[in-house]
């Protein structure tokens, strides 16, 4: 393989009007890594930096294509992506792995808000390097004092927003000049045409250097040996080096590092490798090994978040944070501000919509290791996942810590929950009532409370109307609300259940995210779902409360089944189907549940 | 891990076993068969399992074979449909798999392109591009929701002259079709095709040829060639100007078609 200095990752940054998939198009050509047959009756170099069927239909690129090309000195891996606004998300993909952008004007035209944004969104994601492709210099006369305008004003620009590096070059992508040779129609520009600067160019040290770090990826066994495998960060290893793990700080004894090649003296940033320990240890994956001083330990930080799913930033929600080896779940505040996506302005915001960028505070699960992402892309960028879809819904740059884990001890308790229990004579459990407005959640809640407690139980009951008067009586009906009216009515419950009662509760609690954080924080063994069927008709139709009628009527907002919606259990524990059973019956089926539970 | 014994096959299983050293890849091998590859493919991929101590499956879609499909008599789209397309789903339904590795890369084909490394796939093995996930970094979400199954590329990024720079640097052992020799061909659409068998009278003359992909022989074209070595097979690559997949005739019987046979499930 060419070594690693070879290898340089672009972007390509510009809309189809300035002409980008054409020079992209004459890169490839000129490079020849354009294959004859793909060459036979082209009439339009854009055409080779398309993609998929529906984007030729449209004429436009709305992915990442990701285009390879060499020449005599570099190999190179172009990442071409939309320039629409809609499809900012995409461009931070490419953003988030390339070293250089090459940033597109078109000379009639100057700078333009979208190139400020793009340049934003690459200087954002990490690139310090930018190429400024002045092109259709042709309908500009090759002007040079045009060009030298249009220059200054991006290295103004760029100044601004950190960028260091401006290599500014005329081009005239369509024709070839200076594209990958000098052009003689410029002949007043001295500089490198677009190939020699690409070829030229240092490649970013940013990541690698300094003190070692390798997230564990895997432990493996072999025997009775461990060896734990994974990627290194930065810096390098030895056989005898004295090593900690974060985030617990355990020491711990370099032994071997292993490869099929046989073992090796050193390792250094980039290797996959496995090392084994002198002693064991406990390590395992997401476990950071370092030398020197201790990376960064956090539960709670501030980051720039860029959205990428179609459904909007719920603050409060819990999502699942993956950054480098570890997977934590993680929640996120509402944010401080989202960028005004033209202006670059920091607007106020309740949440995050699709291709939008902003900056949140975000609580994780359990400490995680982390560096800045301007330190480290590799320890500082990470993903939100859905927990229910397993979609990637946002990329993540940390800026900083908030707090520093180990100033925040969960105070030990010498009469614990299980005495409390063993106390009562009984297995706290948390029974889940959900369902529509009116569907029979309190009614049927009621009647199990009392069977339990004429059995001698001790048990509570939290109902959704009550405790909406007064604990929750901050919070509206919003999607955000909702999350949080769950988060809290699930913490108290854990609460009571520590206390060692079995608590029932009655809310709507209609998102199965919400449901499955609760059962999350109590245990899956003791958190009972309880899907109480009835159909949205048959519950308007009952209305009880009088609410589908205002709703209806545009008297009551966001009311679920009418203009919010309701995610039904897939798998509830115990279905009640309303219209088959009376309450009496339903409250003597989950008795039975309960009785019947081997536990 | 998808492995015919292919050259791609060759750096995945390497690159597998290099991963989990000390231990073996705690996966199985499939093959997912035509019963119409090269013989040479079928010795090596068995010789490469056995010397990786690692479980190879074979499937052959039973439906292809009771009606006889092949690549002569029902084309190549039909025969590709049923034995590989419908093949794959059925081997993946079977053995319930939650991942299936295999070795595309990104310079082969246009629309691939634009294929993540971590691939989502429906309940029914489809790929819809508007819900790719996007990856960021070197950070690939593994989950997924229920019913859904990932096809995971990690030599998405390399190109044919990153294959043979590997097998090069790793002296890897890869079929000998790749390299130039003596063999009998004959001419079908205008592709030179190396008689594997005599399952069909192709009246075959002797060239001296070599593959730059191996496929089902009938659907394998031949380039002449006197690269007999790797360093001969890189250099004739730097010469010559042909896309590797220009020998591929499935490639080529509608337009977009390696897109559309990714949205029905194929590889």
């Amino acid at each position: 393989m060419a070594g690693p200095a070879s290898l340089l990752r672009l972007l390509t940054c510009g809309s189809v009007d300035d002409g980008k998939s054409t020079l992209i198009g004459r890169l490839l050509h000129d490079c020849g890594a354009v294959p004859s047959d793909k060459l036979e009756g082209l009439t339009d170099f854009s055409l080779l930096a398309d993609g998929l069927e529906a984007e030729r239909e449209q004429g436009i690129t709305i992915d990442v294509a990701y285009l390879y090309f060499a020449s005599g000195r570099r190999r190179f891996i172009l990442a071409d992506t939309p320039g629409h606004e809609q499809y900012t998300r995409n461009m931070a993909t490419g953003a988030s792995r390339a070293e250089v952008a090459i940033v597109l004007v078109d000379a009639t035209k100057g700078v333009l808000t979208q190139t400020r944004r793009h340049a934003t969104i690459a200087r954002l994601l990490g690139i310090r390097s930018f190429v400024l492709a002045v092109n259709k210099m042709d309908l500009a006369g090759f002007d040079r004092a045009r060009f030298e305008a249009i220059a200054r004003d991006f290295v103004r620009f760029g100044a601004a927003i950190g960028i260091e590096r401006v290599a500014a070059i005329p081009v005239c992508a369509l024709d070839g000049d200076n594209v990958t040779a000098r052009s003689a129609r410029m002949p007043w520009y001295d500089g490198r045409s677009l190939l020699a600067t690409l070829e030229a160019i240092e490649p970013e040290e940013a990541d690698g250097t300094g003190a070692f770090r390798m997230p564990v990826q895997q432990v493996i066994r072999d025997g009775g040996a461990r060896f734990y495998a994974g990627r290194i960060a930065a810096g390098t290893v030895r056989p005898g080096d004295s090593i900690a793990i974060a985030p617990a700080g355990t020491p711990a004894r370099i032994a071997r590092i292993a490869t099929k090649d046989g073992d090796l003296d050193t390792a250094e940033a980039g290797q996959s490798v496995a090392l084994s320990f002198a002693a064991e240890v406990d390590c395992s994956r997401g476990d950071t090994l370092f030398a020197g001083a201790a990376p960064q330990i956090a539960d709670q930080f501030e980051a720039t978040l860029i959205w990428m799913a179609e459904e909007p930033l719920l603050p409060g929600r819990q999502y699942l944070l993956k950054l480098g080896t570890q997977s934590v779940p993680a929640t996120v505040q509402e944010p401080k501000y989202k960028l005004g996506i033209d202006t670059m302005e920091q607007l106020a915001a309740r949440t995050l919509g699709l291709n939008e960028i902003g900056d949140a505070v975000i609580h994780t699960a359990r400490p995680i290791v982390f560096e800045p992402y301007e330190a480290s892309r590799s320890l500082g960028g990470f993903i939100l996942i859905d927990r229910i879809s397993a979609a990637t819904v946002a990329a993540g740059l940390i800026r900083f810590g908030l707090r520093r884990a180990e100033n925040v001890h969960e105070q030990s308790l010498t009469v614990t929950a299980g005495r409390r229990a063993a106390l009562m004579l009984q297995k706290p459990r948390l029974l889940w009532f959900t369902g529509l407005s009116g569907a029979g959640k309190s009614t049927i809640a009621n009647l199990v409370e009392a069977k339990l407690h004429a059995r001698g139980r001790h048990t509570f009951l939290l109902d959704g109307d009550n405790v909406r008067l007064g604990l929750n009586k901050d919070l509206g009906f919003t999607a955000a609300d909702r999350v949080e009216n769950i988060r809290r009515a699930g913490e108290a419950a854990k609460l009571m259940m520590d206390a060692g009662l079995i608590v029932l509760t009655a809310f709507i609690s209609p998102f199965r995210a919400e449901r499955q954080l609760v059962r999350e924080m109590v245990g899956a063994g003791d958190f009972i779902e309880i899907f109480v069927d009835t159909p949205l008709a048959e519950a308007e139709r009952r209305d009880t409360k009088g609410l589908y009628r205002k709703a209806r009527a545009g008297k009551l907002a966001n009311f679920t089944g009418v203009d919010s919606p309701y995610e039904a259990p897939e798998s509830p524990d115990i279905r009640i189907d309303t219209m088959a059973m009376d309450a009496e019956d339903a409250a003597d089926l989950i008795v039975r549940h309960l009785d019947g539970d081997p536990s | 891990m998808l492995f015919s014994g292919g050259k791609d096959s060759c750096v995945m299983l390497h690159l597998a076993r290099k991963a989990f050293f000390p231990a073996r890849p705690p996966f199985p091998l499939l093959h997912v068969d035509t019963g119409w590859k090269f013989a040479e493919l079928y010795t090596l991929r068995d010789q490469l399992a056995a010397e990786a101590g690692m479980e190879l499956i074979v499937h052959r879609n039973p439906d292809a074979e009771a009606r006889g499909i092949n690549p002569f008599d029902h084309g190549a789209a039909l025969h590709t449909e049923l034995w590989k397309t419908e093949g794959l789903k059925q081997a993946l339904d079977a053995g319930r798999f939650d991942v299936a590795f295999g070795g595309a890369r990104r310079d082969e084909e246009m629309s691939r392109a634009k294929e993540r490394i971590f691939s989502v796939r429906s309940a029914s093995h489809g790929w819809d591009p508007k819900r790719q996930r996007p990856e960021l970094w070197q950070l690939y979400n593994g989950r997924r929701a229920p019913g859904e199954s990932l096809r995971v590329f990690p030599l998405s990024d390399w190109t044919e002259r990153d294959i043979w720079a590997y097998v090069a640097a790793e002296k890897l052992k890869v079929a000998s079709l790749y390299f130039a020799a003596e063999r009998p061909t004959a001419r079908r659409d205008g592709t030179l095709l190396i008689v594997d068998d005599e399952r069909f009278p192709l009246a075959a003359v002797t060239r001296r040829v070599r593959v730059r992909t191996v496929g089902c022989w009938p659907l394998t074209g031949a380039v002449e060639s006197d690269a007999a070595d790797v360093d001969a097979v890189l250099a004739e690559m730097a010469r010559d100007g042909t896309s590797e997949r220009s020998g591929r005739l499935i490639d080529k019987d509608q337009p977009a078609s390696m897109e559309r046979k990714k949205k029905q499930g194929y590889f």
